[in-house]
């Protein structure tokens, strides 16, 4: 029978059959951050359980870290004690953790790949919501509670309930100034913020398969925002040419032997999915949230929505709670709107490949200079490698700050935050209420589109800036 | 490991009709840094529940008579979307929340409730609207039940519509089950699950030992 490459994994990790299409699933990786981790060890520790598989564990802290130049786990105290428990806890279950200022710290998402820690094929269970990011190499990766972590870690299972499966295939050539992040927010945009919920995401199509591999963790990371468990992108050459040789990637016979496995991942031609959509990717241009949902989003060219436009009561009762939280009038255009921040990083768009995006806009310009705009790199290995070919003097000259890895003003844990009010173009993927701190309007776009911003002081389309 | 064990509540349902609430709304982030799992139910919803001069916002339904501290939530489409955050559950629970009725609920955010006995339950949207309707229409005392060993919803007319859940998480729920420890049980069949996999998968073991 034609098999999609979800249900593959699937099926072979289950070690028991739970009924009712529960299984218990065999988890090859778990990952753990400052937030929930320190604090998961300890309650399976009070509860008399050691983490079962220590070796298939991996901790960076990232939320609650201050990303201010020259940064240490005390700058930010409240992160500061729950960095000290995660150190803690860490070694006291022989658990790796990779520490502020190593190689391997970062955001849990970035780093994972990274360092070959996620591979094709492999199960892995985090307590963040944008695990899912992770698929971009072809792995089953899914986000959990703080209770499932302690189940997690305590037996190195987790109970689940297979979900169905929806493709979206994106074809035709890829247009001007459309990044991966415009594709998936076009895609949140035409199918809604709950059209994937509890579903295994599958991206495929011509233009998923020309993505770079970093591009692809990009889509995958929004999948959640679409409601979807997991997102995924099926392993292929482009995928091996950027694990080979990674810290934790297999070498020698054993990269051979998941090499060969490897190639037998991708769904069959005639897998059928719950749902299959396809997106023609001349329908999609540079993308921008107008609202407090990411499904609140328009192409850069158009306008902030008219309320008598809502398809529905209930839309139309979000939409006009979404504009009067970002200050908006209904019909405005989206570009000329005054922008006072912008903020480049996060899980979804602070890769190597993300901040060479940014600093090719600006040519040598200067942020508006009414603009506060901050750059943190996604992990150390970024950090290092930005800084080695220069991109951090290219931002430092057109006035942005460079900052410490972490999550920092994707999520405001760390003390940080946009002020009530400001305007902010994101690189992240919440444009929630508060989500960037109380009162924080966020707009998410891409990072081409976010330094675009900078430098006019404004919204603007990248294509002609 | 917290879990309270679920049987039935009743209380007037609280319409919170809003679609998309996410788990930031429910619990902002900066009250999980430094803020135990007690002691988060006052900042359930704070940004919505509050004035800025830290008032009760009277247009929080939640903040009006006879909702306040009712155990019944009713809400619209994809509730509890967004981040995983456990603290979202904690922060209902603490505010007095035992059950969420809403036509579909954000995965990780679902799973949660089960694991600490917060019932989350799953009814089209014109029967949650009709629940609504029936509480304000009625006097001041229209309570709506929710009953876990039956499976139903009892209305303030007294209609009863049943609700599906999942056979091993209602018990769980009705009994307080840790699920840790019933996956242990499982402990010969996880081994052997192991011994095969490193046989068959060595590089998945190896690249990390
Ligand atoms: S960068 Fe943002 S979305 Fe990503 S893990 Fe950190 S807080 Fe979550």
């Amino acid at each position: 029978m034609p098999t999609t490459m979800f249900d593959r994994i699937w099926d072979s990790h289950v070690v028991a059959d739970l009924g009712e299409g529960w299984s218990l699933l065999y988890l090859d990786r778990i990952l753990v951050h400052d937030l929930s981790g320190g604090r998961a060890m300890a309650e399976i520790a009070e509860a008399g359980h050691r983490v079962a598989e220590p070796s298939k564990v991996f901790a960076t802290p990232d939320h609650a870290v201050s990303s201010a130049p020259g940064r240490t786990a005390e700058t930010f105290a409240k992160g500061g004690k729950l960095l000290a428990s995660l150190r803690a806890r860490c070694a006291a279950e022989g658990v790796r953790m990779f520490d502020l200022g190593q190689r391997g710290n970062g955001i849990v998402h970035v780093m994972g790949p990274e360092m070959g820690i996620v591979l094709p094929g492999v199960t892995l269970a985090c307590g963040d919501s944008h695990t899912c990011t992770n698929g971009g190499v072809g792995a089953m990766a899914f986000g959990i509670g703080a209770s499932e972590l302690t189940h997690a870690l305590a037996t190195q299972t987790i109970p689940q309930r297979r979900p169905g499966t929806f493709r979206i295939r994106f074809e035709g050539a890829r247009p001007d100034g459309v990044t991966a992040k415009d594709m998936i927010l076009a895609a949140i945009g035409r199918f809604g913020a709950a059209a994937g919920t509890g579903m295994a995401m599958e991206y495929a199509g011509g233009a998923v398969r020309a993505m770079s591999l970093e591009e692809r963790l990009t889509l995958c990371n929004l999948s959640i925002e679409m409601g979807a468990k997991v997102g995924m992108v099926a392993p292929d050459d482009t995928t091996f040419e950027y694990l080979a040789g990674r810290d934790f990637a297999p070498k020698g016979a054993l990269w051979d032997a998941a090499l060969a496995d490897w190639r037998k991942l991708p769904s069959d031609a005639d897998a059928r999915f719950t749902r299959d959509e396809v997106i023609d990717m001349a329908s999609i241009a540079p993308q921008i949230t107008w609202g407090t949902s990411p499904e609140q989003v328009s192409a850069v060219t158009g306008h902030v929505p008219r309320l008598e436009d809502a398809p529905d009561a209930g839309r139309r009762q979000a939409w006009e709670a979404a504009l009067r939280y970002m200050g908006l009038e209904p019909g405005q255009p989206l570009v000329g709107t005054k922008v006072d921040w912008v903020f480049i990083g996060s899980c979804t768009n602070a890769r190597i490949s993300d901040l060479r995006a940014a600093a090719a806009v600006l040519k040598g310009r200067k942020r508006a200079g009414h603009v506060t705009a901050w750059v943190v790199p996604g992990s150390e290995q970024v950090k290092a490698e930005a800084e080695a070919e220069g991109l951090h003097r290219q931002f430092l000259d057109a006035g942005f700050e460079w900052r410490e890895p972490g999550c920092a003003l994707c999520v405001a844990a760390n003390g940080e935050a946009v002020p009530p009010g400001a305007r902010c173009v994101s690189t992240s993927n919440r444009n929630f209420v508060g989500r960037q701190g109380t009162g924080a309007r966020t707009h998410l776009a891409s990072p081409a589109m976010a330094a675009a911003a900078a430098l006019a002081g404004s919204i603007v389309d990248v294509r002609s800036f | 490991m917290a879990m309270q064990a679920f049987t039935s509540v009743t209380g007037p349902a609280t319409p919170l009709m809003m679609a998309n609430v996410d788990t930031d709304v429910i619990i902002p982030i900066q009250r999980l840094v430094g803020t135990g799992r007690e002691g988060l139910g006052p900042h359930a919803f704070e940004r919505l529940r509050y004035l800025p001069d830290g008032s009760d916002n009277p247009d929080f339904v939640a903040n009006r008579e006879p909702y306040r501290g009712s155990p019944i939530m009713l809400a619209a489409e994809n509730f509890g979307c967004g981040s995983s955050r456990e603290g979202a559950v904690w922060a209902l629970m603490g505010m007095g929340v035992r059950c969420v009725i809403a036509p579909s609920f954000g995965d990780i955010f679902f799973a949660n409730c089960f694991q600490n006995g917060l019932l989350p339950v799953r009814l089209p949207i014109e029967e949650i609207r009709r629940i609504a309707e029936e509480t304000e229409a009625g006097p001041g005392n229209a309570r709506t039940t929710v009953d876990l060993a039956r499976q139903v919803v009892i209305t303030p007319t007294g209609r009863e519509i049943p609700f599906g859940v999942d056979t091993r998480k209602k018990d769980a729920m009705l009994n307080g089950l840790d699920d840790i420890a019933m996956t242990l049980k499982r402990a010969d069949a996880i081994a052997a699950w192991k011994a095969q996999d490193r046989a068959t998968r060595a590089w998945a073991w190896e690249s990390v030992a």
